[in-house]
């Protein structure tokens, strides 16, 4: 099967505008008749779910979790990109675009990009308007800041729960359309199945969580917004609940999977404290524009941080990176840190950790302070009284998470951090539509793979979840469903659905028949070992064939020995995360395969046999300028499909941050 | 900060679902370390009930960093336990000593059913917010976002309201399981914004009719939501929904709302 990603003819700034007014429509009477099942909901999944509903279709939306605004993009911290240029800074919608594809080291596609980047500025607006209470100045307009990988200051931001404001603006407007009558909301539903009829995705079999009953549920179209798969490392900054679930029922039945290895390394984390981990906790990437990242020079130093003198500190992204210091992008950060503990060089119990220092920055905002309010001759402690102010207006909220988390107080000692997982930029193949290779079939926000490439810069995951859900879904489904207005509700009893619950029913009864040992969360710790080892932050072609080994053995000891306690039919957390883990043990194979295909280091993608002489990531274009898509053929047999990318705007170049 | 390490005595509600009577049991966990977070606890003692082949505990939660409003414990008789603005998910073990004994219920309110064990079923807010909780403006209707300037104070405070995470530590937290700290954060959010201006009318009655067909008891100023607060969330809120509903009366009320 080739793949056809149907970018539309014309030029980069025209395709979206004339597909927009091309493409096929359903009239009102019609959308009211069909069905649309949303999968998730997230910013992605509550944004179509609510739009759609606006527009007449009949929605159903599912989420495992208790409410909608549960979702976990409500955790998103720093902000989301817009080209407003509000700021007068230079900002247009092809730098938004330029930045995102470069950001991506050229991994994403352009026409996708580009249609991102001009919906970006809807979204603001659309939000403002639903009442999303951003930052603002004293002029009342909106504020802005700056991120990773940029020069621009495009990032609107709701202090540092811009993810929540965002995702109870996307949640309102669906329960508007719940109290309407246009969405039907099941809470506490875990997908476990897509319906195939005809070659079609037509329906669902969801699990209630709370009874443990199999439902049947069909749709003229299914939409996946399950977000990402992050958590098959065990630890992460996912919230507990993420799972590939969905997304992987999807791929065995015949969604291509594109990119699965990359994946983002956030560098500033709070390191793990011990066994009893169970996820990892994010600090905001605004924190390395004033903190100074070091470890000591001696190997093993056991002395407390402020014992070590200056000189005997290695400022390490200053040393390596001149130009950009602690500033590097994501990727840079997150392995040059690894490098010095593996090294020897790590801090704290663990060893698995590096210092992030707000001395200097303290010192240097107390002398402006003292400037400021005309102090003469200030000693010492009032300097560093009012350095400490400065700080805590900019950063409060995040020194007091790592108080509370730590025990520790981040304006007395530096803050130790260490890189963890945190997205994944690989998901379900799309095309330009947002449709999978399943006809029907959709995948929207982080779920798809589709346009940030290698890496994702800053405070643009929000920005895609939206703009899949608010602006191009309404035009994608539409054009796809004109066609089928002639199809009518397919009753739940025909045999597709009977065989596919049967299926998944014969599932649930073997994984409960079972009765091992080991327990659910053990397994899922052994496969975050693996997947973090072996196809982590570096990787290799030796450490990832033994790691397809070590979890093919892995998947097979859980299907003999895992032990999940309660019944079926009934409330019943293990067996949810069972279901789970279960998935994440055949999705981490796939994801070694595709890093032991890809021959080159791209984006969060590194592979150690192919870095420049200074340890650099060293990209291979001549070979690799393509989206490996995989197709599911059966038990650990993953044929590849190959979509190249071609760059007809931009012009990729080798990245330097010296 | 020193770590130690801790034995404590569990005693933990346990209830098999909505209909069945719920009863104490107690556990006994050992060298839990001071590092770990509340929730982290708990996942000890499930891994160690089902070695024992014993049926784990059923607790709520998903973000564990403070932000999603899933967990809800109440611990030793407070919401959230007993560190101020803070959830569950971010209590941590320091905060005990060993050889303690902690007691751990679920929220307790009528409108709040009991699932199973410490596990709560809280459609009853996603009710509340389908009255009248939102704007209402299509997608595509937007004009630009600069196109209405808000005073940055009003935002600021629309912002500290719009802080809420609908755990439901307010209802947990108050003997008369009111709602009303939820509802009025809501309501002064988009009320104090000039997107939600124009129908807050009918959004305050119809937000409060709903409330009270939930079941959730009415408000007697206690001041324990405010207290238990994990968001720390202003009890102003209460006095401006007040005059929301005061207003919204003397001027006929929604014609929606009976």
């Amino acid at each position: 099967m080739a793949l056809n990603s149907k970018i539309p003819a014309g030029s980069l700034e025209d395709k979206w505008e004339k597909y927009k007014s091309t493409c096929k429509l359903v009239n009102p009477a019609n959308k009211r008749q069909l069905e649309v099942i949303v999968i998730g909901t997230g910013l992605a999944g509550a944004s179509a779910a609510a739009s759609l509903g606006e527009l007449g279709y009949k929605v159903k939306t599912f989420c495992f979790q208790d409410s909608p605004r549960r979702a976990h993009s409500i955790a998103a911290q720093g902000g989301i990109n817009a080209a407003k240029n509000y700021q007068n800074d230079g900002d247009s919608t092809y730098r938004l675009f330029y930045d995102t594809v470069k950001g991506g080291d050229y991994r994403a596609r352009e026409a996708n990009v580009y249609r991102l980047a001009s919906v970006s500025a809807n979204i603001i607006d659309q939000c403002v308007a639903q009442g999303v209470p951003f930052a603002r100045e004293y002029g009342g307009l909106l504020s802005n800041r700056s991120f990773g990988g940029t020069q621009v200051q495009r990032t609107f931001y709701a202090a540092g729960q811009t993810g929540q404001q965002l995702l109870i603006g996307a949640y309102q407007a669906l329960e508007r359309q719940v109290a309407l009558g246009n969405v039907t909301q099941y809470s506490r539903h875990e997908m476990l199945d897509i319906v195939m009829i005809e070659g079609k995705a037509r329906g669902v079999i969801v699990r209630n969580l709370v009874t443990g009953e199999l439902e049947r549920h069909f749709g003229h179209a299914v939409l996946l917004c399950s977000g990402g798969y992050g958590n098959v490392f065990y630890l992460s900054t996912n919230a507990m609940g993420s799972n590939v679930t969905a997304a992987w029922k999807a791929h065995k039945k015949g969604a291509f999977f594109g990119n699965p290895c990359y994946t983002q390394i956030h560098p500033t984390c709070i390191p793990v404290s011990g066994d009893h981990q169970s996820k990892l906790t994010l600090m905001s990437e605004s924190l390395r524009n004033d903190g100074r990242i070091w470890v000591p020079k001696k190997q093993g130093d056991n002395r407390k941080p402020n014992e070590i003198p200056e000189e005997e500190r290695d400022y390490y992204l200053e040393r390596r990176y001149p130009a950009f210091g602690n500033l590097v992008p994501r990727d840079v950060a997150s392995r040059a840190a690894k490098e010095r503990c593996d090294a020897g060089y790590g801090v704290g119990a663990s060893k698995q950790a590096v210092y992030l220092d707000y001395a200097s920055a303290i010192q240097r905002y107390g002398k402006i302070e003292v400037s400021k309010q005309g102090i003469e001759n200030a000693d010492a402690a009032t300097i560093t009284k009012l350095g400490k102010e400065v700080v805590k207006e900019k950063y409060g909220n995040l020194f007091d998470m790592y108080a509370k988390i730590t025990g520790e107080n981040p304006y007395e000692v530096p803050m130790r951090i260490y890189p963890a997982v945190h997205y994944t930029m690989g998901g379900v193949w799309v095309d330009y539509e947002l449709q999978t290779t399943i006809p029907g079939l959709y995948a929207l926000g982080e779920a798809n793979f589709s346009d940030h490439g290698a890496n994702r810069l800053g405070a643009s995951a929000l920005m895609q979840g939206l703009a899949d859900g608010y602006f191009v879904i309404p035009y994608t489904l539409g054009n796809n469903l004109a066609d089928d207005i002639r199809t009518k509700s397919i009753p739940t009893d025909h045999p597709a659905f009977v065989a596919a619950e049967n299926e998944v029913r014969e599932r649930i009864n073997k994984l409960m028949s079972i009765k091992g040992t080991e327990s659910v969360e053990s397994f899922h710790k052994r496969l975050g070992k693996i997947m973090w080892d072996k196809c982590g932050m570096a990787r290799n072609e030796k450490g990832l064939k033994e790691a397809i080994e070590e979890i093919k053995a892995l998947r097979k000891e859980f299907w003999s020995n895992v032990r999940i306690p309660g019944e079926v039919n009934e409330y019943n957390p293990e067996l949810d995360k069972a279901n789970r883990v279960a998935d994440f043990l055949e999705l981490g194979e796939l994801m070694c395969i595709d890093a032991l295909n890809r021959n080159e280091s791209c984006g969060g993608h590194f592979r150690e046999e192919y870095q420049t002489e200074d340890g650099e990531a060293e990209r291979r274009d001549d070979e690799y300028m393509y989206v490996a898509a995989w197709e599911y053929k059966g038990d650990s047999n993953f044929v590849l499909h190959k979509e190249d990318l071609n760059y007809e705007v931009v012009h990729p170049t080798q990245r330097s941050y010296k | 900060m020193e770590h130690y390490n801790m034995n404590l005595t569990l005693k933990v509600w346990k209830q098999k679902n909505t209909n069945e009577k719920g009863r104490f049991e107690t556990y006994h966990v050992k060298d839990i370390s001071s590092e770990m977070s509340f929730l982290e606890m708990f996942d000890v003692l499930n891994e160690q009930l089902i070695a024992e082949g014993k049926e784990p505990v059923a607790f709520d939660h998903d973000c564990r960093e403070g932000i999603c409003g899933m967990c809800s414990m109440v611990i030793n008789g407070r919401a959230h336990g007993k560190w101020e603005q803070t959830t569950t998910c971010q209590l941590h073990m320091r905060a005990f000593k060993d050889g303690e004994t902690i007691v751990v219920e679920p929220w307790r309110a009528s409108a709040f059913p009991v699932i199973k064990d410490l596990v709560v079923d809280r459609q009853s807010f996603d009710r509340i917010i389908q009255a009248g909780g939102y704007v209402s403006v299509n997608t595509g209707n937007a004009v630009d976002a600069n196109a209405i300037p808000i005073e940055k104070h009003m935002a600021d405070e629309a912002f500290a309201s719009a802080a809420c995470i609908g755990c439901g530590a307010c209802v947990a937290a108050c003997p008369n399981a009111s709602a009303m700290l939820f509802l009025s954060a809501k309501v002064s959010h988009l009320a104090m914004l000039p997107q939600g201006s124009p129908e807050r009318k009918e959004r305050v009655m119809n937000m409060v009719n709903q409330m009270d067909k939930e079941g959730f008891g009415s408000c007697t100023n206690i001041g324990a939501c405010e207290a238990e607060c994990p968001k720390g969330i202003s009890i102003e809120n209460i006095a401006r929904l007040n005059r929301e509903y005061l207003g919204a009366m003397f001027d006929g009320g929604s014609k929606n709302a009976i």
